[in-house]
């Protein structure tokens, strides 16, 4: 087992035990159930919707030469600089350059998984660059030095309490239980941040390919500040992210309000199409925008699992996945958790050494049955573990699937097998849970049941010759 | 047996081939499709003329039905995957969608409550049959979980590769089962009822497990 499995392992010990973080979870989640069943309820037709949202992702991904050419062409008719960043140190390198030619001091930051993936942070902490996150979920999280634990609810493993704790210790804030004022702390310190930073940096959620224009959608206007305050705005966008047309939004908007926030629709939705034009009394001198592949075309040139790039980041898949909810999102350690994170991470981390997401799934389909763009996420989950599997075989597993094959071709073993169970069941109560008992993975917390007098076969012979 | 009986109560004449084995889904599973597909031909040879196959598991069901065609894709026995997967029914769908029977004449007395099996919800999309078979039962009433459709946390060797998680679920599963203060939980997935019974069991909680065909088998 890899470091990664291990870690996973440990963690998700520690978090199926805790009973608080389960109920914690399960709490914050039945609210967002509810508003999102409503809200789906006021589409003509949900199923329509995730229906033509595939199909316009599946457009746009497979044609993305097309549309990503369209999409910067545009962008760079209104003066904006594009990047094109083979993978994450690329990336970086490029953020890290525009910062120390404008000679940064302060960054203040938007939400955005593109640059948790690349750890953006870190490298420009690194170089001496000072990073703010301005959304509030994300800004606690980087005052507890923690990654966010959910892909769109950052903080969501947190309560109340332990928000106004941090805060008291971080900030000296007086101690408060009014998530109104837990708020208005945060916000005193963003407001000033805004004005003392000469760069903003942001994600995308989608990249317009007909206007050339990308489109951020949020709930505070943390995006906005950051994209319009500071002299510099550079923007890192997933190649994947490409929409055909603007007309796209009017479905997409609302869909990703719907399916990860259980919201007709979030509560600012701005599109950014480059630096300020003459003429303009505001906005960024500079406009960058950094596309990032960092694997994302090997996973495209993966006809099987090329949907997986059809993901909108909207976190559904991770709010009903029972994994998710008994793990928790930082035992994944991955940057994308849950069932989408599971399905990419061994794409853009290496499937051997990330394999044991997809192994540890009971392959519910919960994730797919609600997935807005139709990704087939727990089929995905078995091509990960055959992919694995035909790179390199576990000795012992093969082992033991080679002796279930042979016992599976010649039924009369398969008997044999099953008279030596009834045999030995009553002795294995004696061991029972104890590291002697074979089947202690299952029995050290659930009972096995008796297993029948009678076989089937044996019932049925009877029954044929009475 | 509790199925051979409803079908034959029904009119129809059962077999059961002696040499069939397992549907092949731990090895597919588990990522070693050559060895599911070793075992998946033995099967798709025995059933090769039968006229319909009914599977008493949602869970083997979705295999012969959902992933018979995809792990013989490409391979010279595809057509012979399909076309048994297309005459492979689980046991629910089968009497109400091929059959069109709800009322097999069924009695049972108590409070139940039924758990979707992930296959059979999600892989078959048969959320209805199991539970308008079950209305149809004289003396039994029928009360709604919470976490109907939540998966029990079984998942084949998931369940002994990640003993932690699948007890996680398990626990989740029963807690919203006694929640309805049912008398029985029932399932048309035996794997399932074997992880909910075993949860129930370690618990102590005074819940029965039956298979849907148990509860239509008694009259």
């Amino acid at each position: 087992m890899n470091v990664y499995a291990k870690e996973f392992n440990a963690s998700a010990c520690r978090y199926t035990a805790d009973l608080r973080h389960r109920d914690l979870i399960q709490k914050a989640l039945a609210g967002y159930y509810a508003k999102r069943d409503e809200f789906k309820g006021r589409f003509q037709s949900w199923s329509g919707a995730r229906d033509l949202a595939a199909e316009v992702k599946w457009e746009a991904v497979n044609h993305l030469d097309r549309y990503l050419d369209e999409f910067v062409s545009r962008l760079e008719a209104r003066g904006a600089k594009v990047f094109w960043a083979p993978g994450a140190q690329e990336a970086q390198d490029y953020i890290v350059g525009v910062a120390r030619q404008h000679k940064v001091r302060a960054i203040i930051k938007s939400k955005g998984m593109t640059a948790e993936e690349i750890h953006l942070n870190e490298a420009l902490e690194k170089e001496g660059f000072e990073v703010a996150e301005s959304d509030l979920g994300e800004y606690i999280v980087q005052l507890r030095k923690e990654p966010p634990y959910h892909l769109v609810f950052p903080a969501m493993h947190l309560t109340r309490q332990q928000i106004s704790d941090l805060f008291h210790d971080k900030l000296n804030s007086e101690p408060t239980n009014n998530p109104e004022d837990l708020t208005m702390i945060a916000r005193r310190i963003m407001r000033r941040k805004y004005c003392e930073a000469d760069m903003g940096i942001s994600g995308a959620n989608f990249a317009i390919a007909e206007t050339g224009m990308i489109s951020i959608t949020e709930n505070e206007g943390n995006a906005r500040l950051t994209t319009s305050l500071p002299k510099v705005h550079v923007a890192l966008v997933g190649i994947e992210k490409v929409l055909p047309k603007l007309s796209d939004l009017a479905l997409f908007l609302p869909m990703l309000a719907t399916a990860g926030a259980g919201q007709s629709i979030t509560c600012y939705n701005t599109l950014y199409g480059g630096p300020r034009q003459p003429g303009e009394p505001d906005g960024p001198e500079e406009f960058h925008v950094v596309l990032l592949d960092n694997h994302r075309t090997e996973l495209l040139a993966d006809a099987e699992q090329r949907d997986a790039l059809h993901c909108i980041r909207c976190g559904a898949c991770l709010n009903v996945c029972p994994i998710f909810k008994n793990v928790g999102g930082h035992s994944y350690g991955t940057t994308y958790q849950g069932p989408i994170g599971s399905v990419i991470t061994p794409h853009l981390r290496g499937l051997q050494d990330w394999k044991h997401l997809s192994q540890a799934s009971s392959l519910c389909g919960a994730c797919t049955e609600t997935c807005p763009v139709k990704i087939n996420l727990h089929h995905h989950l078995l091509h990960n573990r055959r992919n694995a599997v035909r790179a390199r075989p576990a000795f012992l597993e093969k082992l033991v699937q080679s002796g279930f094959v042979l016992l599976m071709r010649r039924p009369a073993f398969y008997q044999f097998a099953a008279r030596v169970g009834r045999i030995a069941q009553p002795l294995q109560r004696l061991i029972r849970g104890t590291f002697f008992d074979p089947l202690r993975a299952w029995t050290k917390t659930r009972s096995f049941p008796p297993l029948a007098k009678k076989s089937f076969r044996e019932l049925w012979r009877e029954r044929k010759t009475p | 047996m509790s199925i051979v009986q409803v079908l034959e109560r029904l009119g129809h004449t059962v077999d059961y081939p002696e040499a069939q084995t397992c549907c092949g889904q731990p090895p597919f599973n588990s990522g070693y499709w050559d060895e599911a597909r070793t075992v998946a031909e033995r099967q798709m040879a025995i059933f090769r003329y039968a006229e319909t196959v009914v599977i008493a598991s949602g869970s083997c069901g979705a295999m012969v039905k959902v992933f018979y065609p995809e792990l013989f894709h490409g391979h010279p026995r595809e057509a012979e995957a399909k076309a048994l997967a297309a005459k492979t029914f689980e046991f629910s769908d089968f009497l109400v969608n091929q059959l069109g029977v709800l009322d097999v004449g069924a009695r049972f007395r108590g409070r139940a409550t039924f758990h979707d099996g992930c296959h059979s919800l999600r892989e078959l999309g048969s959320k209805k049959p199991p539970r308008q078979l079950l209305q149809h039962v004289q003396g039994l009433e029928l009360v709604e979980m919470k976490e109907a459709e939540t998966c029990c946390g079984f998942g084949g060797l998931f369940a002994v590769k990640f003993p932690m998680i699948s007890t996680a679920m398990g626990e989740v599963k029963c807690a919203s089962i006694a929640d309805t203060g049912a008398d029985y939980v029932i399932s048309n997935d035996s794997s399932c009822l074997m992880q909910i019974r075993g949860v129930l069991d370690r618990q102590r909680k005074p819940v029965k497990t039956l298979h849907l065909a148990e509860v239509l088998a008694q009259t």
